[in-house]
C-alpha cells in the first residue's frame, strides 16, 4: 500500500484554487504564462505557490530568476519564496543534470514531491504541466481533487490539432477547464477563437508575440515591464481573477 | 523532519483501510535508497499513534536493501556500493526524492543512466494484520 496516497490532498486541502496551466503542445508558452500567472496573483497581494510539473525539462526556475535556493525540512519539505511565489520544482534536487525517467518513475516522483511538499497557507497554486498526456498529466488528473485547467495554445493548426486531444480527454473526465489562451500572435488570426466557440470553451483572449521577453529571462523587475506580462495581466483581471 | 510527512501518509492510510476494524499489527519496509532517519521516523509514528489514538498500535519496520540493475547491460548491483561516493547535495537529494538518483547514479559496467530499481525504494506498507486474524 502507497502511504503517499492518503495525504496528497490533505497537503492541497486548503488552497482555494488549484490552476494547471496545460497544453499537451510544446513550445506554446506554458512555463512562461505560468510563472508569470503565479507573479501576477502575488503581485495583486495572492499568497501563491508555483509548481513545475515537468521533470524532464523544467524551466519556471529560469523564468522565476531561482539561484542556489533549497527547500527547508519542517515535518515535509516547504518551498523557498523566490520573487514572492513559493517554488516547487524537481530542479533543486537535480540542477542542470538530465532525470532519465520510465513510467512508473515519474509517477512516484509526483507522488513523493505532492505528499512531501507543505505549500501551508497558500491561496492559489499553478501547476506549470509538462506536453503530452503522460504519466505526470494522468497522475494530476487523477489525484488532485481540486483542479481547474487553462488551456495555452498558439494560432496554430498544429498547436490546436494535440490541443484538441488534451481538451477531448479532459471533457471526457469533466474536469473544469477555465478557458483557451492563444498566446504567441503574429498576425490577425481567429483559428483559436473558432475552436474555442465550437468547442464551448471560453476564449480568455490572445497575447501578441512578443520579442522582448527572452532578453529579460530571469530578470524579474524588467520582465514585470513588458508587454508581454501587461497583456497576461489584462487577461488575468478580465477573465481569471473574477 | 521530512521523515514526518511519510509517517503522517502511513498513519493516515492505516485509519482509512482500518475502518471501525481493530488493527493489531502494521508491517512497514523502508527502501535503503530514501535514506530515511529510522529514529526520527519512530518517533514521528509514536507521536502521530498517540495524536490519533492509536497507542496500542504495534507497527514493525523493516529495512529493505536497495539493488539496481541497468537496463542496458543487465549489471545487478547494491546501492550500498554508491552510497560512500555520494556528496551532501546528491545524497539529500535522493533523500527527499529517491527517483533523483536517475540524475547522479550510472551503470558501473556499461556507465548507462538507464537503471530500474529492483527492490528498496522507499516507504510501503506491506501487510495490515487485523486483530483475530
Amino acid at each position: 500500500m502507497d502511504p503517499r496516497l492518503s495525504i496528497i490532498n490533505e497537503r492541497l486541502k486548503n488552497i482555494e484554487r488549484i490552476i494547471a496551466v496545460g497544453s499537451g503542445k510544446g513550445g506554446v508558452g506554458k512555463s512562461i504564462i505560468s510563472t508569470t500567472l503565479a507573479l501576477l496573483l502575488s503581485k495583486n497581494n495572492k499568497l501563491t505557490g508555483l509548481f513545475d510539473l515537468d521533470f524532464q525539462g523544467p524551466t519556471c526556475h529560469l523564468i522565476l530568476g531561482a539561484k542556489d535556493e533549497f527547500p527547508t525540512e519542517e515535518k515535509g519539505i516547504k518551498p523557498p519564496q523566490i520573487n514572492s511565489v513559493y517554488f516547487m520544482s524537481i530542479y533543486y534536487f537535480t540542477r542542470d543534470n538530465p532525470l532519465p525517467l520510465r513510467g512508473w518513475e515519474v509517477t512516484n516522483l509526483f507522488r513523493e514531491l505532492l505528499a512531501i511538499t507543505r505549500w501551508d497557507n497558500i491561496e492559489y497554486l499553478i501547476i506549470d504541466m509538462p506536453p503530452g498526456v503522460g504519466d505526470e498529466v494522468l497522475e494530476l488528473l487523477k489525484l488532485i481533487n481540486k483542479k481547474e485547467i487553462l488551456i495555452v495554445t498558439t494560432p496554430s493548426i498544429l498547436s490546436l490539432n494535440t490541443v484538441d486531444k488534451l481538451v477531448k480527454l479532459l471533457k471526457n473526465l469533466n474536469i473544469p477547464i477555465i478557458g483557451i489562451l492563444e498566446n504567441m500572435r503574429v498576425q490577425p488570426s481567429d483559428i483559436v477563437k473558432k475552436y474555442a466557440l465550437e468547442n464551448k470553451i471560453n476564449y480568455l483572449g490572445y497575447i501578441p508575440f512578443d520579442y522582448s521577453i527572452e532578453k529579460y529571462i530571469g530578470e524579474i523587475n524588467l520582465f514585470m515591464k513588458t508587454k508581454f506580462v501587461l497583456n497576461l495581466e489584462k487577461i488575468l483581471h478580465e477573465k481569471i481573477l473574477f | 523532519m521530512h521523515e514526518w510527512a511519510l509517517a503522517e501518509g502511513v498513519i493516515k492510510t492505516i485509519k482509512e483501510y482500518s475502518k471501525d476494524k481493530k488493527i493489531e499489527k502494521v508491517v512497514v519496509k523502508i527502501g535503503e535508497l530514501q535514506q530515511i532517519d529510522i529514529d526520527i521516523f519512530k518517533f514521528a509514528l509514536d507521536e502521530l499513534k498517540k495524536e490519533n489514538s492509536m497507542n496500542k498500535l504495534s507497527i514493525i519496520l523493516e529495512i529493505e536493501p536497495a539493488v539496481l540493475k541497468c537496463r542496458v547491460c543487465g549489471k545487478t548491483w547494491s546501492f550500498s556500493e554508491n552510497l560512500k561516493e555520494l556528496d551532501d547535495f546528491i545524497a539529500e537529494s535522493i533523500h527527499f526524492v529517491p527517483e533523483v538518483f536517475h540524475a547522479f547514479i550510472k551503470c558501473p559496467n556499461c556507465g548507462s543512466p538507464d537503471i530500474d530499481i529492483l527492490k528498496g525504494r522507499g516507504v510501503w506498507i506491506e501487510k495490515i494484520k487485523f486483530k483475530g486474524e
